[in-house]
């Protein structure tokens, strides 16, 4: 009981950070970008390929994912999206199915249709286990760091867009381009950093997610509804919400597939819909925005 | 209510044009023309008129769907169980299904009332994922992922039997798009059509000038699903098989990417990227089939960044 509960919730951290920078684009940037998931999907990959190939250190391997995808990420953005911004959404949604249907085949074509597997460093296998047997917690390690990391990151994520010169910026350029760069503010170039941060974060949750998630490359197509619920229950307007949908998410598909297998994916489409209808601007904002 | 000169624009607009006449004859005419290839003729008349319904919703109604096939899937099952547990005549099939997907359709159309482009693009797509979802666990009907089976049509009108060579299919379905791009022609030049490209453009106008924009959303939605509903009924009829792709990402995607070839909002456009996609597809994949999404996603991309009304601007400047 606890134990999925514990679970659900390292899950849930994890749709956080994979869906994080969707929510700033989406909802900050208002861009519909379907192609998140292809950006998660080369974390994943570039982590099995430095970890288990290169041997590099998996502490080290992390924050080097995270620059290489944000690193892709920006240079998708000064090339690619950036002409987006403007166009309908209709565009946007055909632009962005494009670029992931172009990254399947592509991993298809280099890597194959198989699915990596990550084989974790020692320290962080293996679990830890309290309490009596209705009520055991059983905590892997892995999820534990995974629960950890991401604490860390909100909180600086959070910090970072509502106390820091730069968040102050990136709000005001959202909410009004055209002054905001009369007022001296770098409007592409804050854009750019965002965009960048934004997909190193989901390469970084891909790499975390390579052991518990399945990395193939189905991945962006598969999970893309995933993030999509995140972002539009989560509504758009701040960090936590997207954080409390995560979780709410997380939480939902865990208990659902081990009680009712049957049914596990079933549940989180009706609960989305269900939410949806109720609250059309998303389950945790205050009041309506635009 | 309407001028004098409005009445006569809608007139002229109204009058079918010499060209029209050549592209509905054609289509009636290619299955004997094609009668070697009668097999693809019946997929892309199937597959436009699918695009054909979602054109009704998204050209018509600027709403963006992700989710179009429920529909499509709901037809395909619709129709193969029917046939197997119920009436093997396809005729009565097919009024079964268009009558049930108007109902679902119906239904649904409370979903996407309310909220942004965003919230529609996910319920529509929740939608379809709970038919996927539904369609495998319920498997004593359905058949789960191995598909449905068996599905055994009889004779249409009990004279014209299904063959092999899918002859008699490409009739029936073509013949079925024909007459839906006719109702379709007549629906979306008549006023509730009018009415509908003034939601599109501006629904807060649209309201203001007293049209009930919930009220069309809604018929237009069912009316839509109905299509899309029949669209897959030919599917399972024609294949006498159905399997759980129907509901698929893919399907909803392939069938926008269709209509936006064609052209959105225009009533030829369903028709037009119908057959070009078709088309590229067999061929594309006869080259590199597993590579096929790459060569279709760069096509978007590069769509999209030269903009995808040149091509429906091109077509128009040729006929105009």
């Amino acid at each position: 009981m606890l134990t999925l509960l514990f679970d659900g919730v390292a899950y849930g951290m994890l749709l956080f950070v994979l869906s994080v920078g969707l929510s700033v684009t989406l909802g900050l940037m208002n861009f519909i970008n379907l192609a998140h998931g292809a950006f998660a999907m080369m974390g994943g990959y570039c982590m099995v390929y430095l970890f288990s190939h290169l041997q590099v250190p998996f502490l080290i391997c992390l924050p080097v994912v995270f620059v290489l995808i944000a690193l892709l990420g920006a240079f998708m953005e000064r090339v690619l999206y950036r002409r987006m911004y403007n166009k309908s959404h209709l565009d946007q949604v055909l632009f962005s199915i494009g670029l992931s249907f172009m990254s399947v085949a592509t991993m298809d074509y280099f890597v194959g249709s198989s699915q990596q597997t990550l084989v974790l460093p020692e320290w962080l296998q293996g679990r830890h286990e309290w309490g009596q047997d209705p009520w055991t917690l059983g905590v892997g390690n892995y999820r534990l760091f995974i629960v950890l990391l991401c604490a860390v990151l909100t909180l600086i994520l959070q910090t970072g867009l509502s106390k820091t010169r730069f968040g102050s910026q990136l709000r005001a350029s959202v909410d009004d381009p055209t002054v905001a760069s009369g007022l001296g503010i770098p409007v592409n170039k804050i854009f750019l950093l965002t965009f960048a941060v934004g997909s190193g974060l989901a390469g970084l949750g891909g790499a975390l997610g390579a052991e518990i998630l399945s990395i193939e490359p189905m991945f962006p197509l598969k999970y893309m509804i995933y993030f999509l619920i995140v972002v539009a229950v989560g509504g758009t307007s701040s960090i936590t919400g997207p954080l409390y949908a995560s979780m709410l998410l997380g939480v939902a598909d865990v208990f659902g597939k081990y009680y009712i297998p049957q049914f596990g994916g079933f549940i989180v489409y009706v609960l989305m819909i269900v939410i949806l209808l109720w609250r059309p601007q998303g389950l945790f904002t205050k009041g309506v925005k635009r | 209510m309407m001028g004098p000169n409005n009445m006569l624009e809608i007139k002229r607009l109204n009058r079918t044009k010499i060209w029209e006449w050549v592209v509905l004859s054609l289509m009636l005419a290619s299955p004997f023309l094609f009668a070697e290839r009668a097999m693809m003729i019946n997929e892309i008349a199937i597959t436009a008129l699918f695009a054909i319904s979602l054109d009704l919703i998204l050209g018509y109604s600027g709403i963006v769907s992700l989710g179009h096939a429920a529909f499509f899937g709901w037809g395909v099952y619709a129709a193969g169980i029917f046939s197997k547990l119920v009436n093997p005549d396809p005729i009565v099939g097919l009024i079964v299904v268009m009558g049930s997907s108007l109902v679902l359709g119906l239904i649904c159309s409370l979903t996407i009332l309310r909220g942004s482009d965003l919230t529609r693009l996910m319920v529509t797509l929740g939608v379809s994922l709970i038919g996927l979802e539904l369609a495998n666990q319920l498997r004593d009907l359905t058949g789960g992922a191995d598909g449905l089976q068996g599905v055994v049509m009889a004779p249409i009108f009990g004279v014209f039997e299904f063959d092999l060579s899918a002859k008699v299919a490409s009739i029936y379905s073509v013949l079925i798009c024909v007459l839906v791009l006719l109702f379709v022609r007549r629906l979306v030049r008549s006023p509730f059509g009018f009415g509908l490209v003034a939601i599109r453009d501006n629904s807060l106008r649209a309201r203001a000038v007293g049209l009930n924009v919930s009220h069309r959303l809604m018929v237009i939605y069912a009316i839509s699903a109905s299509l899309a509903g029949l669209s897959g009924a030919l599917l399972a009829q024609t294949t006498g098989f159905a399997s759980l792709d129907v509901f698929s990402f893919d399907r909803s995607a392939d069938v926008m990417l269709m209509l936006v070839i064609g052209g959105v909002g225009w009533l030829y456009g369903g028709v037009l990227g119908a057959v070009v996609f078709k088309l590229i597809q067999s061929q594309l994949s006869s080259i590199t089939p597993q590579y096929w999404m790459f060569w279709i996603g760069l096509f978007l991309v590069i769509l999209v960044l030269t903009g995808r009304d040149r091509i429906k601007e091109w077509f128009a400047g040729v006929s105009a």
